[in-house]
């Protein structure tokens, strides 16, 4: 798999994801972004008008994924891959898993013959019928009831959530029904739901629409989370949260939509229950997931151009966490430093990498 | 049954022969036809007729299924004033016929969902006394291994699906059911039940309208009894008539204590909702206890109501006349049969209090469909420590 890097102040390196379990599949990850006005990132896109429709703002939030060190490639797919967008992945997962298991049906707002509001479900319309890419009213409490109660029969609904904010609306059913149901019915009913959807900072979306609900899901029981970052993770976690007996809440990124990688053909699943080990070393270990990762692979290289040597693991799993993973890593290092999501919308309010960078520094005094 | 009730004639051998000549009627299933008590009302659709066929087999059964209904309703009222069922316990004793009307016109196929008021209705879709009692009491052997409790009774394989605490999501749960039917081609319908009280829950109109849209095999029932908890029907909600609600949606007005009328209803809707999308059903019908075992139910309506109702219109005293009438049984058999029913009840009791409660790993098992292999703490860490399964 050819290195892509594209020049310019140092910064596009290539990275390589070497992950904690050998087993897994593993593929050097390049993320290259459309271009943006910006100092650091320098990609140049490979001519995804995608991004134009994404409002892109100013300054330079999509950043390519600067690591510092140059991991030696393991070898564990040779071949072909194909690149493509995040959103493209989330796609080519959901499109094989309903090829491969006909219980398997989306509903949502205009997933259907609108192609889905960001893309993820373009085209299933048209080769599944109606009858499995359903499109709903605007009723999120009803259709995540009825994905659900679908679901108690066998079903495997993907319910799609335009935006996860709105599925507060559906918190009840989450909470009370979802989660609860297999305890409660002693194990009669299983829930084989997918709820996923976008969240996070998106480009000035205003207040309402830029929430991050990790948390409010956090104290519900029997769900699992999972946060993708990267395409390969997004197909990866998709098909395996389908393939998951347990309802399980796939959150998504607004802004992470057009990260291009290049994944592999044949099908792989990535583990939900497992962390990702994005950069491995010594010093102190940086806990993140979604965005922030890319935020503090930046900050990474300007920690390693100051003599540190960060750990930093995505945490992918959300709830449960894979406290193996992260136990060792802490264990190594014994310094963590997690990097929360700050939810409102003011630049200043969402962790930059400077402010990783100070955190460290504080750390490792 | 049948078998049961032969054995219950053999001690009537002894009787002159007049009277033994009417037992030869036990076993046989000659048609009866009965006229429903009060018309049906429709709302966009024509309603049933009011005769209803059904058999002396039917009939007999009728009145042995409610009358174990009713006993067991009543056994765990004293159960709970012995502080043996804790918690919540909503009680169906007055609304028999809704639960068996509904048995009568469907199949185990059909899925029925309910809200809290659930333990008649898994009786009627198969469920033992045994396991009724043993979730009242939380013991192991209880139909969700005793970590349900009253308001979570389920019967996977009865189509049974719960048995739930918060009232009108399980609207929406009904017509996603109704829609896994029509996916995967079952020619099966959903009744999801509500009551008054939750028929103000707008999740039930979006659950409508999108049924409606998909035709979806749904047929939402609203067990009228009047009172939503401690407030009555015409204190919220501006129109009480629930058959209507739907609008666009058909609808029927059913006498909830008549299990002919309800019977008729419900094998009307299946019908309807097989070929034309979803239906509306209200059952009026009344419940003796009060909303819960914390409620005496006299606040906020008279003694005298409750025993008027009582009086005239108590599903089990109707069913009783039409024994009587048709000449299927005798007083003193229908006595017998009760007694039979009660001593029953109580041996079910007996058994379900021998039952052990659920083990404390218990506590961990079934949250997530495969364990983790992960640990799992009491809050002091001292208290209860189990590997996840």
């Amino acid at each position: 798999m050819a290195a892509r890097i594209h020049g310019g102040a140092g910064a596009g390196a290539a990275t390589a994801l070497s992950t904690f379990n050998p087993k897994k599949l593993v593929a050097p990850s390049r993320t290259n972004l459309p271009a943006r006005s910006s100092k650091r990132c320098i990609v140049a896109a490979a001519g995804s008008d995608a991004s134009k429709s994404l409002r892109v703002g100013h300054s330079q939030k999509l950043i390519a994924n600067a690591a510092v060190a140059t991991k030696a490639e393991t070898s564990a797919t040779t071949g072909t891959g194909h690149e493509l967008l995040l959103f493209e992945a989330l796609q080519e997962g959901l499109e094989e898993e309903m090829d491969r298991d006909p219980h398997v049906c989306v509903m949502g707002e205009d997933v259907g013959h609108y192609g889905g509001s960001y893309k993820v479900t373009k085209g299933l319309a048209d080769k599944f019928g109606d009858l499995r890419v359903l499109d709903t009213p605007i009723c999120e409490n009803a259709f995540t009831g009825m994905g659900i109660g679908a679901a108690m029969t066998g079903l495997r609904p993907v319910i799609e959530g335009m935006n996860m904010g709105f599925l507060l609306l559906a918190f009840n059913q989450i909470s009370n029904n979802c989660g609860m149901l297999h305890y409660t019915s002693g194990g009669q009913f299983t829930i084989p739901v997918v709820i996923r959807g976008p969240g996070g900072v998106g480009r000035q979306l205003g207040a309402e629409h830029s929430q991050r609900l990790e948390s409010y899901f956090q104290s519900i029981p029997g769900i699992q989370m999972v946060a993708c970052s990267t395409p390969y993770n997004a197909k990866g976690l998709m098909k395996a949260a389908i393939r998951s007996e347990n309802p399980v809440i796939l959150f998504e990124h607004v802004l992470l939509y057009n990260l291009k990688e290049k994944i592999p053909d044949e099908e792989y699943i990535c583990n939900l229950e497992e962390a990702e080990m994005v950069r491995p070393g010594e010093h102190i270990t940086i806990l993140t997931y979604s965005r922030m990762r890319y935020h503090v692979m930046q900050a990474a290289k300007t920690l390693v151009n100051k003599g540190y040597d960060p750990e930093v693991i995505d945490i992918r799993s959300l709830k449960p966490f894979d406290l193996y993973t992260i136990g060792n890593s802490v264990k190594k290092t014994h310094r963590d430093v997690p990097t929360p999501y700050a939810g409102t919308l003011e630049e200043w309010t969402v962790v930059q990498p400077a402010q990783i960078v100070t955190a460290v520094e504080q750390l490792c005094q | 049954m049948a078998l049961s009730r032969l054995s219950s004639r053999s001690n009537i051998i002894s009787r002159p022969l007049s009277a033994a000549f009417r037992r030869s009627i036990s076993t046989d299933t000659t048609p009866i036809t009965i006229e429903t008590s009060l018309p049906f009302t429709a709302h966009l659709c024509d309603p049933p007729s009011r005769s209803v066929e059904s058999s002396t087999q039917e009939l007999l059964s009728f009145f042995r299924t409610m009358a174990l209904m009713r006993r067991m309703e009543i056994a765990a009222d004293s159960l709970y004033k012995a502080k043996l069922i804790r918690g919540f316990c909503h009680l169906y004793d007055g609304q028999e016929a809704v639960a068996i009307g509904m048995e009568a016109a469907i199949t185990k196929k059909d899925a029925i969902i309910t809200a809290y008021r659930d333990h008649c209705i898994f009786l009627g879709r198969g469920g033992s006394l045994y396991e009724v009692f043993a979730e009242l009491m939380g013991r192991q052997d209880g139909c969700s291994r005793g970590k349900g409790g009253s308001m979570h009774f389920y019967k996977k394989d009865s189509s049974f699906y719960g048995g739930h605490g918060i009232v009108g999501a399980q609207v929406p749960l009904g017509c996603g059911i109704a829609f896994a039917q029509k996916y995967s081609k079952e020619e099966a319908v959903t009744f999801a039940m509500y009551g008054d009280g939750a028929a103000n829950q707008g999740q039930l109109f979006e659950a409508l309208n999108i049924s409606a849209l998909w035709d979806l095999p749904s047929i939402l029932v609203c067990e009228n009894n009047h009172y939503g908890m401690g407030t009555a029907e015409w204190r919220a909600a501006k129109s009480p008539s629930y058959y209507k609600r739907g609008d666009y949606v058909p609808g029927l007005k059913v006498d909830g204590m008549d299990a002919f009328a309800v019977k008729q209803a419900c094998k009307f809707a299946k019908e309807h909702a097989l070929k034309n999308g979803p239906i509306i059903l209200e059952m009026d019908t009344y419940r003796y206890h009060g909303h819960s075992m914390s409620d005496p139910g006299s606040t906020y309506r008279t003694r005298d109501e409750i025993s008027g109702v009582r009086q005239e219109r108590d599903p089990i005293e109707r069913i009783k006349k039409l024994v009587l009438s048709h000449d299927l049984a005798t007083e003193k058999e229908l006595k017998d049969m009760e007694k039979e029913i009660r001593k029953e009840v109580d041996d079910a009791i007996a058994k379900a209090k021998d039952c052990p409660m659920p083990e404390p790993s218990e506590l961990f098992t079934n949250v997530y469909v495969k364990g983790f292999g992960t640990e799992s703490f009491g809050a002091d860490r001292k208290e209860v420590k189990a590997a996840l399964p």
